[in-house]
């Protein structure tokens, strides 16, 4: 059976968000007294250090793309889950790798077409070059006409039309298993603000949910009923949790968003295996997102009624194997 | 879910045990919500006492939340009081405990808000 690996290339909601020099200071330094008494003379010592405590928690950042992941199962094919900025770091890796006259097909679902989720397709290398072609599928009827928009005047010097690669636009029904790339991929309608979709992956009995930009409020017995089938023995959920509980359901309520509080239910509610948050705030810098992610780990161990959920928090160059 | 009422003074004590999760999150709200409504400027104080409290979910938070903004509207108050440890965290890990103020006794919580119901706890029969 083919390993099944998932690929984070963006994972910052909203906007995308760089690490500032002050903020790359203070994490220099906290790094330079951690690494005093330990012998990181050389380059390679000091690579050494930073694959281990404290070294690999100070050497890390969640980054700051915006939304793009990539599910492998060792197709020629490439599957990706939005087009965020984090598609153009996944696009000149491919380039990069296998050159650019070497054509690939790249299978793209869009969860919905806020400019978070489609602002990396005006950089997506293989767009531009002829050979390739890339078919983004979407349940939202103004698919095609929202990437037009973005690829035009005043947004963007280039004109869609002017796109060397075949696209297609594919209209997906909500609510009914598509059979495509070697996968079975079931979108679901969710809420948010002009509707978004999230997509369960399946093959070869392993499965991956996507779900980002939802705001799950489990108020509704029946429509718990039918997220937690959503969910249902995932391998994998990558699931919003961009506020607190408490902003969610109060100043941010309506907004479209969810919770980690809320992902840990519905996880340990459909038995899913391994929950990964996705969609950070952009407001919040790494250190706040690691606290989050340790709460979140804590949540799950006081609240665990059965098989233990593992959870991490997704980062630009997250890799996980199912 | 149940839940037992005490009024010293000015506050009503609502004592609550068991679970507040999706199956008896409707329950939690209808009985809570009758209190809620009494809530207001010159009217009751709430305290709502945790101590029989040993989980609660994310509805269970919403309805709590529902319950703040309907009584800060009336010019209410409410407390929270005698959170166990793990609904303590959950209270903190959802910042629930930004939106509530949270005391470890329902003595202190009657402190916090009124002498005459203090008086009354102090005052009331042991056992």
């Amino acid at each position: 059976m083919t390993a099944v690996r998932v690929k984070f290339w963006g994972t910052r909601g909203s906007l995308p968000v760089a690490l500032d020099s002050a903020s790359l200071k203070e994490r220099l330094a906290r790094a330079l007294v951690a690494a005093s008494g330990h012998d990181v003379s050389t380059l390679g010592k000091a690579r050494a250090w930073l694959e281990r405590e404290p070294g690999s928690r100070l050497g890390h950042t969640f980054g700051g793309d915006s939304p793009c992941v990539q599910l492998e199962a060792g197709d020629d094919e490439y599957v990706l889950c939005d087009l965020g900025t984090g598609a153009r770091v996944f696009a000149s890796r491919v380039v990069q790798r296998h050159g650019p006259a070497k054509t690939h097909v790249f299978h793209v679902f869009m969860s919905h077409l806020h400019w978070d989720h489609i602002m990396g397709f005006p950089f997506f290398a293989p767009a531009y070059l002829p050979g390739n072609r890339i078919v983004i599928y979407g349940c939202h009827r103004d698919l095609e006409r929202a990437f037009r928009a973005q690829h035009a005047a005043p947004c963007f010097p280039v004109p869609f039309e002017r796109l060397g690669a075949r696209i297609e636009f594919v209209d997906l029904a909500p609510g009914r298993a598509h059979e495509i790339a070697g996968w079975s991929v079931t979108p679901r309608r969710q809420d948010h603000s002009g509707d978004s979709y999230g997509y369960r992956f399946s093959r070869g009995g392993r499965s991956v949910v996507y779900s980002t930009d939802s705001e799950y409020r489990l108020d509704d017995a029946r429509d718990t009923e039918a997220i937690t089938a959503f969910l249902r023995d995932a391998d994998l959920v990558i699931f919003d949790a961009m506020y607190s509980l408490a902003d969610a359901v109060s100043v941010k309520e309506d907004w479209g968003h969810s919770s980690n509080v809320v992902g840990v239910e519905l996880c340990q509610l459909a038995k899913a295996k391994h929950l990964v948050l996705f969609h950070h705030e952009p407001a919040n810098s790494d250190d706040k997102i690691a606290s989050i992610w340790r709460e979140t780990v804590r949540l799950e161990e006081i609240t665990r009624n059965g098989v233990p959920l593992r959870v991490s928090a997704a980062y630009d160059g997250l890799e996980i194997e199912l | 879910m149940l839940i037992s009422q005490k009024r010293y003074a000015n506050v009503k004590v609502l004592t609550l045990s068991g679970r507040i999760d999706n199956g008896t999150s409707d329950s939690f709200k209808t009985g809570l919500g009758a209190h809620v409504a009494e809530c207001r400027a010159g009217g009751d104080r709430l305290v709502l006492d945790f101590s029989g409290v040993d989980y609660i979910s994310s509805v269970g938070l919403r309805a709590l939340m529902l319950a703040a903004r309907q009584s800060r509207e009336q010019g209410g108050t409410i407390l929270m009081a005698a959170l166990q440890p793990v609904v303590h965290e959950i209270f903190h890990i959802s910042r629930f405990d930004m939106v509530f103020d949270c005391f470890p006794t329902v003595r202190e919580a009657l402190a916090k808000i009124s002498p005459s119901a203090l008086a009354a706890y102090d005052a009331r029969p042991p056992g």
